[in-house]
């Protein structure tokens, strides 16, 4: 029996760890550095129906116990996507969730049907989460009508289970996950990036170009595991948790909190090999909880 | 390949004003592939600061497996990073990107090799390989001032050596593009390190030359997964953008749009 097994609409994963979007690219550089295959999932970079060069440079800014980023959704568009990226995925044994991103319901749309026919891709990520965008992104996860009309009209035209990644830049974030989950979303991803700002000391301006960007790594671990806490009390779909973990120990955390699987996503940089050792230490943490499997752990912070 | 290794520092030095000379053993070494690759440092073990910091590689020595870095130390990482002793391990990624290749510059021919500030290191690793290949070098080298000139004396020993200084304190007066300007050297192909708008006057100055840039900016994973260090191209359509850590640092003279 495989301890580290969770199953969730579409994804039979042989353990619940997963690079989050964004901070994987399409997997390509890291397979230059491990397997793919041992990872539960790859979460890859969001698709948008054309090109996209993203924000002027510089995109990124250390903060404490974490960074700001505003890359600007950068990708080569659907139809690479489809053609280069995902091709070469499929040759690694591991389930693909595409991001899916835009600026208008009929461009998500349209993306998220095409992509979501590739035999690689077992579920959507619905990206209705980006703070660095100027159309759509944020404006739909901000918003619990506009965000259950995006994830009914997805739900319509996808081959596989939709998952909504939810922003944490709202002041009740139940409200827009039991929307979705009415609107039909498959399962929740969350958090996005927390909308931030750094100043140069010397200027006194922005160091972003963009501006503000989105803030992760250890330091935004807390509301993650707040959030993850209270969507998981209120609505009965599953959810990837992530935001600012680093360790097994992170990932014990967020199934604790409500998680049913867990992505990784600043670590990366980081430590690129950090996913791979993170799956490698859990069946030893597992046995110092006194727990048989993983699933064990998921909800743990809402019993009684 | 890329490798993660856990490297000692068997030496450290200051050797100008906040500029450390540290060299790092370890089975690194082995993987490098050309001068002007960059490894990826990670200054502490805890998460402040959390990302790393990519550091040019100055020179190495397989069989020894110790490489030479020299860096600024700046910054809240660089100088955690001076701040470490001998004996000290330090987590290191590399080695990164596509460096120089002394295969562009024949035999007989002359390279000249500009370097500005924390940008000259590289070019010591590549100018000892020309050398050794019997390609003559002329060394531009600029500095602020007189207090931040380092490895005169190690590129002198390897060929004509100028020392340029934006105040004068040291050598001539002025930056590399003036000191060429007013004595040229004859050469086939140039090679260059430094800030972006040096890069920039030496690419118009000699834009009827072969010539290498070796490029910064500021990065996040360092592996080419994260799109921070991304550059617009002159070339535009078929390649819009170049990514300065895994298809640079280092470019042919007008690929990135400066």
């Amino acid at each position: 029996m495989n301890r580290l097994a969770v199953e969730l609409p579409g994804l039979s994963l042989k353990n619940p760890i997963m690079p989050a979007s964004g901070c994987f690219g399409f997997g390509k550089e890291y397979g230059n550095l491990y397997d793919l295959s041992q990872l539960g999932a790859i979460m890859i970079k969001a698709t948008t129906l054309e090109t996209r060069f993203g924000n002027p440079t510089p995109r990124v800014a250390e903060t404490a116990a974490g960074m700001l980023n505003a890359i600007g959704l950068q990708n080569p568009g659907l139809e690479r996507v489809m053609a280069e990226e995902l091709t070469r995925l499929a040759q690694h044994d591991v389930p693909i969730i595409a991001n899916v991103a835009g600026s208008e319901t009929e461009d998500y749309v349209q993306v998220a049907e095409a992509i979501s026919k590739a035999p690689n891709v077992n579920a959507l990520e619905l990206n209705i989460s980006c703070p660095n965008v100027k159309c759509g992104g944020i404006a739909f996860g901000t918003d619990p009508k506009l965000a259950a009309e995006l994830t009914s009209a997805v739900k319509e035209v996808s081959s596989v289970p939709v998952y909504v990644k939810l922003s944490p830049n709202v002041s009740d974030i139940t409200v827009i996950a039991k929307a979705v989950e009415a609107a039909g979303a498959d399962g929740i991803t969350m958090i996005n990036t927390l909308v931030g700002m750094r100043l140069d000391r010397k200027t006194g301006k922005p160091v972003i170009a963009n501006g503000t960007g989105g803030l992760s790594g250890p330091a935004v671990k807390p509301v993650a595991i707040r959030m993850v806490y209270e969507v998981s009390k209120a609505v009965n779909i599953p959810i990837i948790g992530m935001g600012g973990v680093t360790d097994a120990d992170d990932v014990i955390d967020f199934l604790s909190a409500g998680a049913s699987a867990v992505a990784v996503g600043t670590a990366n940089f980081v430590n690129p090999f950090v996913c791979p050792e993170i799956i490698h230490a859990l069946p030893t943490l597992l046995d110092e909880l006194g727990l048989k499997t993983i699933t064990d752990l998921i909800g743990r912070s809402h019993a009684v | 390949m890329i490798v993660q290794n856990r490297m000692t520092i068997c030496a450290t030095r200051q050797i100008a004003d906040n500029i450390i000379e540290m060299v790092l053993e370890g089975n690194l070494v082995k993987e490098i592939a050309s001068p002007g690759q960059f490894v990826h440092i990670r200054v502490t073990d805890t998460f402040e600061p959390l990302l790393r910091r990519p550091i040019s590689i100055a020179s190495f020595d397989k069989e020894k497996e110790q490489m030479t870095l020299i860096f600024r130390a700046e910054g809240r990482g660089t100088q955690l990073l001076a701040a470490k002793q001998i004996g000290v391990e330090v987590d290191v990624l590399g080695p990164l990107g596509n460096g120089f290749s002394a295969d562009n510059s024949a035999p007989g021919e002359t390279a000249l090799l500009i370097g500005g500030g924390i940008g000259v290191p590289p070019l010591y690793q590549l100018s000892k390989e020309l050398t050794a290949k019997g390609v003559h070098c002329v060394h531009i080298l600029g500095f602020q001032s007189a207090t931040a000139v380092f490895y005169e004396e190690e590129f002198a020993a390897l060929g004509e050596t100028r020392i340029v200084t934006a105040d004068g304190s040291a050598g001539e007066q002025g930056f590399v593009t003036d000191s060429l300007a007013r004595n040229p050297v004859d050469f086939t192909t140039y090679y260059t390190c430094g800030p972006t708008p040096m890069l920039h006057a030496v690419q118009q100055a000699f834009h009827d030359k072969q010539g290498f840039l070796s490029f910064e900016q500021r990065m996040g994973c360092g592996i080419g997964a994260c799109f921070a260090c991304v550059c617009e191209t002159q070339t535009g359509q078929d390649m819009p953008y170049v990514k300065v850590c895994s298809d640079g640092p280092v470019f042919p003279a007008g690929v990135v749009a400066i």
